[in-house]
């Protein structure tokens, strides 16, 4: 571990501008990735995750914008690179795959095509050299038929079938780190399952590291070796995957473990009422002050309402936020 | 029950409140030139919901559960079959007005089924005054008795949809399902729109209000977390059929269909523990589906006879456990 990580986050901050004033929709966002490594980001909608990522890669556009942190790849700091050498980094190191893969691929072109441009883009590759591996590709998604596919446009496809060409295309140079933005949301369950599999799969095989943002606690505690929990634009606790399960720390992780009537719960213990997380999620432009989860807590108490909690180390490389974390 | 009485009754059969029929609803697709052919979202369902029930129906996205629901509503007439509400037949012996005091549906989305334009009293006093309520003061005093038992405020009445969260939005949409006092609702997905930490409030209510209503539950959900936790019995549909039928236990702890134990594997695990063996594949096209058994191209228990002859009926295999499958019996618990 004394080698510098994949990917090292400190201190991100994303600001949102609404009219003449700006929220920290992100704040104090701290966290690593090692090479080849699963790290799940969870949470619910409107907490940060998803723009998390899309600053990782450049990707942000206004009202949202960049205020501070920085993104390090291999030690080298990438928050603040030029438009040009951003995107020479994106597709080839770090690339991204998201919940609609209709609204990401290019409705126009076909497919094969699709994944080609991506060898001809960062490896120099001919046209006809990257077609034919654009087929490889396809078969190293489990896509039937690969060469007739590649031909397909995206409209011709399932969603099952377009998410595996987005896989493939962001896989296809081998990059070091994936974002993959609640990638199975859209998908039937047992299509979901064989996508997980397949991204497991494939990253293992060629080291890449993933970044996995969902807001289904269960899907990213199965699928990452280590898990962030997101609440109000921060991370609340830090965890291995199956800690957060087992032990959760912050009394929002708690909380949402108890409310969940996961699948073989009330076979084994009968039904039990689910504990209730009280009050609504907070808006951007009304984060509460001191801890942004006092409101709805209950073991708040005046410091949670004055003083925002810092980080404290867990055993076992955790962290949580919380005065009176369990 | 009843082992200390005197008197031993029999337990009266729960009373059915709806029963579906061998239902098909086959839509028309294709051009005018080319020969129109018949989508069968729905091809031979056959259900029943007791009173003080919640039935879940599982099944994948084209699996005809929302059809199945639109149906029972009599908002989508079926090709065949009948559907049987309080013992009046959906269609020709009920007409609109009647069904909605008998049936009423709970959306997916808090935010699309809301009408922007009305307050939450205008949303929930349109159909008292519709089915013949007159008197302000009694609509006024039933819509704040009904806010109440949905967890709202009285004043919240005077407010519009856009002034609450996704959990109040769906108290609402509850409140308005229920103002006419309803004997069956149907729950589409009505817990996959809300932000997660808010689920368990929204579970919790309609089961309270289920038991204080002594309301009958058709709930459709992909989510089988919240299947198991919810129903008390369960149908399960691919391709428009039911293959699978029977209690949550039976259906959650001994699955006999090989695509119940696909769905229920699929969900992953947060220990890490596998719930069994995956399956492969797509929902085929209802416009060229397989031949034989329509689950035969991704079952992992799939024989010659299965992709050659068509799915049996379905079977009993215990107490009100049924199953479309030729090799249900083989296929142990």
């Amino acid at each position: 571990m004394s080698a510098a990580p994949l990917l090292q986050v400190d201190d991100l901050r994303i600001d949102l501008a609404l009219g003449d004033e700006r929220f920290a929709a992100v704040q104090d966002v701290s966290f690593s990735i090692g090479r080849g490594e699963t790290f799940g980001l969870v949470g619910e909608s409107g907490c940060g995750k998803s723009i998390t990522a899309l600053a990782l890669i450049g990707l942000l556009r206004p009202p949202l914008r960049l205020a501070g942190g920085t993104v390090r790849l291999d030690g080298r700091e990438i928050q603040s690179l030029r438009a040009a050498e951003m995107r020479r980094l994106r597709g080839k190191r770090i690339s991204m795959i998201f919940q609609e893969p209709m609204t990401a691929l290019n409705p126009v072109s076909p497919v094969g095509r699709q994944i080609a441009e991506m060898f001809v883009l960062h490896e120099g590759a001919t046209w006809q050299e990257a077609e034919r591996r654009a087929v490889e590709a396809l078969a190293s998604v489990r896509v039937a038929a690969p060469e007739r596919r590649a031909k397909d446009y995206p409209h011709q496809l399932s969603g099952g079938m377009r998410q595996r060409v987005m896989i493939a295309i962001a896989l296809a140079c081998s990059p070091d780190l994936l974002l993959a933005d609640e990638p199975t949301t859209a998908l039937d369950v047992t299509v979901q399952a064989e996508i997980l599999d397949l991204v497991r799969d494939l990253c293992a095989a060629k080291g890449t590291a993933v970044l996995m943002i969902s807001h289904d606690l269960g899907l990213i505690a199965n699928a990452c070796r280590r898990v962030g929990v997101m609440y109000a634009g921060r991370i609340v606790e830090t965890r291995a995957a199956e800690e957060v399960f087992r032990a959760p720390s912050h009394p929002y992780t708690s909380g949402l473990v108890a409310s969940l009537p996961l699948l073989g719960a009330r076979a084994k213990e009968g039904r039990r009422r689910l504990k209730e997380i009280a009050g609504v999620v907070p808006s951007v432009a009304g984060f509460p002050h001191g801890c942004r989860f006092h409101p709805r807590c209950g073991r708040a108490s005046d410091l949670c309402r004055e003083d925002d909690p810092g980080p404290t180390p867990l055993p076992g490389d955790g962290l949580v936020r919380c005065h009176h974390h369990g | 029950m009843g082992s200390c009485g005197a008197i031993i009754m029999a337990e009266p059969a729960p009373e059915t409140i709806l029963k579906v029929e061998d239902l098909a609803v086959h839509f028309p697709v294709g051009g005018y030139f080319r020969g129109r052919r018949s989508l069968p979202a729905v091809d031979g369902v056959d259900l029943e919901l007791k009173k003080g029930e919640c039935l879940g129906v599982v099944g994948e996205s084209g699996c005809g559960k929302s059809t199945l629901a639109l149906s029972i509503l009599g908002l989508q007439a079926p090709t065949r079959g009948r559907i049987l509400l309080d013992g009046h037949e959906v269609g020709a012996g009920m007409d609109r007005m009647a069904r909605a005091r008998i049936a009423q549906l709970v959306f997916q989305d808090p935010y699309s089924s809301l009408n922007p334009r009305q307050t939450v009293r205008a949303t929930l006093a349109t159909p008292l005054r519709l089915h013949g309520m007159t008197d302000d003061g009694e609509i006024d005093a039933r819509i704040a008795a009904m806010l109440a038992q949905v967890g709202l405020r009285p004043e919240h009445a005077a407010r519009y949809p856009h002034e609450f969260s996704g959990g109040q939005r769906q108290r609402i949409g509850i409140a308005r399902a229920l103002i006419l006092r309803p004997k069956v609702v149907l729950l589409d997905e009505p817990v996959s729109a809300l932000d997660v930490s808010i689920r368990a409030q929204i579970i919790n209510l309609l089961l309270e209000l289920k038991d204080a209503f002594r309301l009958s539950y058709i709930m459709i959900s992909h989510d089988l977390g919240v299947v198991e936790h919810m129903s008390d019995r369960v149908a399960v549909m691919y391709l428009g059929r039911v293959v699978e039928t029977g209690p949550w236990e039976t259906i959650f702890t001994r699955p006999r269909h090989p695509y119940t134990r696909a769905l229920i594997a699929a969900i992953p695990d947060p220990f890490g523990r596998t719930r069994g063996v995956k399956v492969t594949g797509e929902v085929p096209n209802p416009l060229d589906p397989p031949t034989g058994c329509s689950f035969h191209p991704r079952c992992p228990e799939a024989r010659a006879i299965c992709r050659e002859r068509p799915a049996p009926g379905l079977e009993a295999l215990g107490a009100d456990h049924l199953v479309r499958c030729r090799r249900a019996a083989e296929l142990a618990a």
